[in-house]
């Protein structure tokens, strides 16, 4: 290989890409001069660069496929995702030695993790299961009665758990004990809160998962190719690769996408229209206020350059202005963690799978910051703008039995009652 | 010091561990072979211990008392209270001084988290309470409707900025340390929050639902202390030497039994059976739950005879209460199994030394934290007659709608129905 540079770090930075592929060895600390290990002055940033982009590529396209199936199955992916993500994460502070004299310690992980996931995904496809059952008698009493006591079965499932974990403290291993038991804690509420969010976007359009997810993925390559061509100033000593150049230049890019990506996709109505049950079918609905074209005129010196009169904005390319401004700037921050907590336990990559990119967390971990803000945000901004009176009513009168309308009349009743009672 | 036994090498460590009950965070010394001698009932210091035990158990006691007549929201000042100072000790914890000189302005990341984490917990709770206090002035309820419906934004954006700033503060050769902090920080939030919330979420449902569990780990605590006093031969399990199986299983019987007595005295009293709707500190009056109306069965002619009584009362709630004493006696004791294997897993021997006798907050909180959560759970899916789909759509009306809309809500659905009803005719 031909050496650009003559110090002593190009030796580090080489020694580095051989062992690229190996993932669990010790990273070398970086030298005084952090220029050296920049992408620009990496003379096998090409290899790199095509290995990463085929993977890229396949992912992309593996993901457009599901996205195109339907809700249901990307639901499925985020728990596959989820599955994989949790596996390479409890695998990482295991220490051998020690689980030899523990058997069926990791049988316990998992068993939290089925857990979780029966609590979390109970939840959030209550409302759609019993609407998918409604059709059959006995089913939707049996799931009505599941629903109910949704909640008791989790909690008991979780203190069966949590005495098996007492009953098998053995002497001299308390402490890799509980440290194994609050890091798979910690573990499934990192992956179940943001799949959980993942999830509730999905069934609320999958346009809000899918630009959200997009931005993110835009951010990333575009930070490596400004990167890459411009990148000079060190960012941020937890990552030194990352550049001021590449942050800045994928912030411009990420909110412009996200302004042109949120027009493109919301003329879908596959992609915003809600889901209200488990249904894999067509999709069809109103498509709501904020994805209707508002028209502006151009100004008179624009629209001498350009064909056209007016342009149609739909409203939601504002509000994605906004993500996307979240995406470019707070997001990262998920990597700087993740680069963090590495650098902590001195792991070079979460795990091997994707080839380029290391493990199913490292390509996650800004995305998991982004989708619990997009729920958020569009719990807050976004879906309070649709609710009126007669949207309530109709929900009311269609899933609701007569006598259930009826005590929901007596309840309101009573709440108005006190509410007035006080005025 | 007389010795009662002639024993010779344990009586020493026994001796050496009384002297030191009061430098309460010492190396426990390791238990020798011979486990029996470590039992309560040959300790020859134990009335003096069982003094000081009494002593600040009755100050705990009355003080308790004292607040559940002040009313609800001063019960949830003293959960608050409560929760701070188990908060103050969790974190000092783990904490090494050596690191911390290094990392200034680390501790107030922690009660940043803390303080994120109130008013996340809190203003979901108090949402509805909060809105019902403040109609009567528009001004105010104009804000505290517009504080609620953004309340998961502000509190996300908290979060997210002590996130950042946490990542700004990383130290290099610092970083494992940092870490391993900010997850016990996060554990220690979750445990104290979740019992908190769902105990907090108990009392505006009725002192009655805080008040019973709460008195059954107590009942259940004190009668495993006596009768393994009086009658403690065999250990119980290797974490808790102490613990003695007699002691376990005449606990369980008496907080049975308690549960089944305390559930009729408690049921008699309004103020603990009555829920809270709002903030306000006043008189409560409410048309009773058919779950506290007594019930008259006639008692078999060979009991009536011996006592005067034909017939015993019994609230249907004290057959739930049943439930709760079960849960109390077999499955709470693992709550305080698990403080104790932690605290060999880490060497230390109490929490903190707040109380006398007893430990710190969090060992005298450790059971309740299990029996809280459950008996918020057993309430909300066995005692309320839960309509789920019924609940979910008011909890949208009431977030989404004003009042005006809401009261239009009712009118037109009151109409609809009636024309529904006159129909079927």
């Amino acid at each position: 290989m031909q050496k650009e540079n003559n110090t002593t770090l190009s030796s580090a930075a080489n020694s580095r890409i051989r062992h690229r592929k190996r993932p669990y060895e010790v990273i070398p600390e970086p030298s005084k001069t952090i220029g050296g290990n920049l992408l620009v002055d990496d003379q096998n940033k090409y290899k790199s660069m095509w290995i990463r982009t085929y993977s890229t590529v396949w992912m992309i396209g593996g993901f457009a496929l599901i996205v195109y199936m339907g809700h249901l199955y990307v639901t499925a992916m985020v728990v596959v995702i989820q599955i994989f993500m949790a596996k390479e994460l409890f695998n990482l502070l295991r220490r051998a030695h020690e689980d030899r004299h523990l058997p069926g310690f990791r049988l316990l992980n998992w068993y939290f993790f089925f857990t979780a996931m029966l609590f979390v995904y109970g939840r959030l496809l209550s409302q759609p299961l019993v609407n998918t059952v409604t059709s059959d008698k006995i089913l939707y009493q049996f799931v009505s009665s599941l629903v109910k006591y949704h909640m008791a079965i989790c909690y008991f499932s979780y203190i069966a758990g949590f005495m098996w974990f007492i009953l098998t403290l053995k002497k001299k291993m308390y402490k890799y004990q509980f440290g194994q038991y609050a890091w798979t804690h910690m573990i499934l509420i990192v992956v179940f809160t943001q799949s959980s969010f993942t999830v509730a976007n999905i069934f609320e359009g999958i346009f809000w998962f899918l630009l959200p997810a997009s931005l993110i993925v835009i951010n990333d390559i575009f930070a490596y190719i400004f990167g890459f061509f411009f990148g000079r100033t060190p960012l941020i000593k937890l990552s030194p690769k990352k550049t001021w150049e590449g942050f800045i230049g994928a912030s411009v890019t990420t909110i412009i996408s996200a302004f042109v990506l949120a027009n493109i996709l919301g003329r879908f109505q596959w992609l915003t229209c809600p889901r209200k049950d488990l249904s894999t079918g067509w999709l069809q609905c109103d498509p709501g206020p904020l994805f209707k074209a508002e028209y502006y005129t151009l100004p008179g010196w624009v629209s001498q350059w350009f064909p056209r009169k007016e342009i149609s904005i739909l409203p939601v390319q504002w509000h994605a202005l906004c993500l996307g401004l979240f995406a470019s700037i707070i997001a990262p921050f998920g990597g700087f963690f993740a680069s963090g907590f590495k650098r902590a336990f001195k792991i070079k990559d979460f795990g091997d799978s994707i080839p380029g990119h290391g493990g199913i967390t490292d390509r996650m971990d800004c995305q998991m910051v982004m989708a619990v803000f997009a729920y958020i945000y569009q719990q807050s901004f976004v879906v309070r703008e649709g609710i009126s009176v007669e949207i309530i009513l109709e929900q009311i009168l269609t899933s609701l039995t007569f006598e259930e309308q009826q005590t929901l009349l007596m309840k309101l009743e009573q709440i108005l009652q006190e509410r007035l009672g006080h005025s | 010091m007389q010795k009662d036994q002639g024993s010779s090498a344990p009586s020493t460590p026994t001796n050496g561990r009384v002297r030191h009950r009061r430098r309460s965070n010492e190396f426990p010394v390791e238990m020798s072979r011979t486990n029996g001698n470590h039992l309560l009932a040959n300790d020859h210091n134990k009335y003096r211990s069982m003094w000081i035990r009494a002593c600040s158990s009755l100050w705990m006691l009355g003080g308790f008392l004292l607040i559940l007549y002040l009313g609800h929201l001063y019960i949830w000042a003293m959960v608050v209270i409560i929760q701070i100072f188990m908060a103050r000790e969790l974190f000092n914890l783990l904490r090494k001084a050596h690191e911390d000189k290094r990392l200034p302005g680390f501790r107030i990341l922690n009660w940043h988290f803390y303080f994120t984490a109130m008013l996340f917990v809190y203003g979901r709770i108090f949402s509805h309470g909060l809105v019902n206090t403040v109609t009567s002035d528009k001004f105010f309820y104009r804000l505290v409707s517009r504080l609620i419906k953004y309340q998961m934004v502000i509190c996300y954006f908290l979060y997210i900025a002590g996130f950042m700033w946490f990542i700004l503060t990383l130290k290099k050769k610092m970083y494992k340390y940092q870490f391993g902090q900010f997850a016990w920080t996060h554990m220690i939030l979750i445990v104290v929050f979740t019992q908190s919330a769902f105990t907090v979420a108990n009392i505006f449902e009725g002192i009655f639902w805080f008040l019973l569990p709460a008195s059954l780990i107590a009942v259940n605590d004190v009668a495993a202390y006596f009768f393994g006093f009086f009658f403690g031969k065999t250990p119980l399990i290797k974490l808790s030497p102490k613990k003695t199986w007699e002691g376990f299983i005449g606990a369980s019987v008496a907080t049975m039994i308690s549960a089944f007595v305390l559930a009729n005295v408690f049921g008699h009293f309004q103020w603990l059976t009555c829920p809270r709707k709002d903030l306000s500190t006043g008189w409560l009056h409410c048309d009773p739950d058919p779950l506290f109306k007594p019930e008259y069965y006639p008692l078999p002619v060979w009991i009536s005879q011996r006592l005067s009584w034909k017939e015993i009362a019994i609230l249907p709630v004290q057959w739930h209460a049943l439930w709760l004493g079960l849960f109390a006696s077999i499955i709470a004791p693992f709550g305080g199994f698990f403080a104790s294997g932690f605290k060999r897993a880490f060497k230390i021997k109490d929490f903190g030394d707040s109380i006398p006798g007893h430990g710190g907050f969090t060992d005298r909180m450790d059971c309740q934290m299990v029996m809280a959560v459950f008996a918020y759970i057993y309430h909300q899916s066995f005692v309320v007659p839960q309509d789920y789909t019924v609940e979910m759509i008011i909890n949208e009306i009431l977030s989404s709608l004003t009042l005006e809309e809401q009261q239009i809500l009712y009118t037109k659905l009151g109409q609809i129905l009636q024309e529904r009803m006159l129909g079927l005719y």
